[in-house]
């Protein structure tokens, strides 16, 4: 399927998982697809990178549930500095290993998972429907009852993929697409290649297979879908563009301009204004 | 006398032996100074600890020297938080605040419905501070950064910690807080902060001039203690010959 096609099953006020990890494989291909839709009003949940930055910008979030936003190498991820600053979007904000447990208790068809974070610290205060559990045992425990992340919508990027959704990733680091997937109610997949089945060995292990089809809704073929966050051993992050981005994040001229020549048009419109950007060598 | 070491690779010293005696672990630095510390604890005096490249790999020897790095394990983040939550790992963090007690805030600052300045969110503090050792290391001391209340709790003090029952006090371990001035720690009767030693060419006076609370200091503390030549050597020849120290803590 096309990402259009995919982001179609989209809608209003649904809550969207998006995989990858700060400006490390994100579906960018499946983003630039919604900014391009008419949704908005989305819950995103997201180990933030500049899926969240690109996504707050066009003011297609209401609610954000994550930990942190960053571009890696540019520590803080502007456009959600500044929806922030400006009190634009509602925020949960959780631990890491919190954003995890309730992804994996969604997984598990569970109401929640116990866990010490959270507890003591200014989670709790700024979310204040968070509760704790007694454990039942004889330690008597009183732990954080980290609530499932459930999940309409999973969208994630990986390295190779088959038709049936099966899916492969290649790099170092499976992040936590596989429970994105697995956690939504349907999940959409894009991949830099779609491979016959048979392919998969030639590639790596058996563990390489991170994402299973059962969980996988449609498969999208996007190469260059990760850009500009990286997709190892694919390719790195583009710094050079990650950087420009950055650059027109923080003044509304240069972000109108930046927006006008890159996320104004399709999937290969925006690889041709890429490709220009490279070769003037910034 | 200083002997030409510089506030940075004092830093350096007073990293590494943050990591003095933790055995097989993970030592997770965060910032340059910790870095090149970690490396320097595992070369000399801490050879069990483990070390990652940045991302997911344990990696044994030194990426910093132009020689082969040799990958040891796989620590993917689920694996990564695995460890924290197991206890095999002693990270030494960032704090854009931090008070008294030892509560740290790297989120956000003033009000967290909107606040003035967004930093990076909570990330991995709240389980890191009630799962493995912390230490934290903070490149300028000042008073922005040494505040009497932070303005969001990430990781967790000893007040707090206290207060949120056994379940948090159990496994929390506040270390030692390392800046370009001083070591602190909280090996005081209520666990709230305190100068360990002073950076040679650091007075006590100076400390207390760029911490934002009262701060008591012993009329007797001892000075950070000087590297050996041999350890010069290594921040200086093999684990950070490019001085990523001195831009981190410029003398």
């Amino acid at each position: 399927m096309t990402a259009e096609e995919a982001v179609g099953r989209i809608r209003s006020g649904m809550t969207v998982g998006i995989g990858g990890w700060g400006s490390r494989r994100k579906p960018m291909a499946l983003v630039r697809a919604l900014l391009r839709s008419e949704v908005t009003d989305l819950t995103v949940v997201s180990f933030g990178g500049p899926d969240v930055g690109l996504l707050t910008a066009a003011g297609k979030v209401r609610k954000l549930v994550t930990a942190f936003a960053t571009l890696d190498s540019i520590p803080l991820e502007p456009h959600f500095r500044a929806a922030r600053e400006r009190g634009d979007i509602e925020l949960t904000e959780l631990d890491e290993s919190m954003m995890m447990w309730g992804l994996t208790a969604a997984v598990h068809r569970l109401p929640f998972l116990p866990v010490r974070a959270g507890l003591g610290s200014d989670v709790m205060t700024v979310n204040p429907g968070l509760r704790t559990v007694t454990s039942p045992y004889e330690d008597g425990e009183e732990l954080m009852a980290v609530p499932a992340l459930r999940l309409d919508v999973a969208l994630v990027h990986l390295n190779r993929a088959d038709a049936q959704g099966n899916g492969q990733y290649l790099g170092p680091d499976p992040y936590f697409d596989d429970l994105f997937c697995e956690a939504a109610a349907e999940a959409y997949l894009c991949c830099e290649r779609v491979v016959a089945t048979a392919e998969f060995a030639d590639a790596g292990g058996p563990q390489t297979l991170l994402v299973k089809r059962h969980a996988v809704t449609g498969v999208i073929e996007t190469p260059g879908g990760a850009h500009f966050t990286s997709c190892v051993p694919d390719y790195g992050r583009d710094e050079a563009f990650q950087s420009a981005y950055a650059k027109a994040a923080a003044d509304p001229e240069a972000w109108r301009e930046f927006t006008r020549r890159f996320l104004s048009g399709d999937e290969e419109r925006y690889r041709a204004a890429v490709a220009a950007f490279g070769r003037e060598g910034i | 006398m200083t002997g030409g070491v510089t506030r940075a690779e004092y830093c350096v010293v007073a990293c590494a032996e943050a990591w003095r005696g933790d055995g097989e672990i993970l030592a997770a630095p965060m910032g340059a100074v910790p870095r090149i510390g970690a490396r320097l604890a595992k070369r000399t005096f801490a050879p069990g600890l483990m070390l990652t490249d940045g991302e997911a790999m344990i990696v044994y020897g030194d990426p910093e020297v132009g020689g082969p790095e040799v990958v040891e394990g796989w620590l993917p983040y689920r694996a990564h938080l695995a460890l924290v939550t197991g206890g095999r790992r002693h990270v030494m963090m960032g704090a854009s605040q931090l008070d008294r007690h030892g509560n740290q805030n790297i989120s956000c600052i003033g009000d967290w419905k909107r606040p003035k300045r967004q930093l990076l969110g909570v990330r991995g503090a709240p389980v890191n501070t009630l799962n493995n050792p912390t230490s934290y290391w903070v490149p300028r001391h000042s008073r922005r950064v040494f505040v009497e209340r932070v303005d969001m709790v990430c990781g967790v003090g000893h007040d707090r910690a206290a207060a949120a029952g056994p379940a948090a006090t159990r496994f929390h371990d506040l270390r030692c807080v390392v800046t370009d001035l001083a070591v602190l720690d909280f090996a005081t009767p209520d666990r709230t902060l305190r100068v360990r030693s002073l950076h040679p060419g650091v007075t006590a006076e100076a400390v207390r001039e760029a911490t934002g609370f009262p701060l008591d200091i012993a009329d007797d503390v001892p000075s950070t203690r000087e590297p050996t030549p041999a350890e010069l050597r290594l921040i200086r020849e093999v684990i950070d010959p490019e001085g990523a120290r001195e831009r981190e803590v410029p003398s």
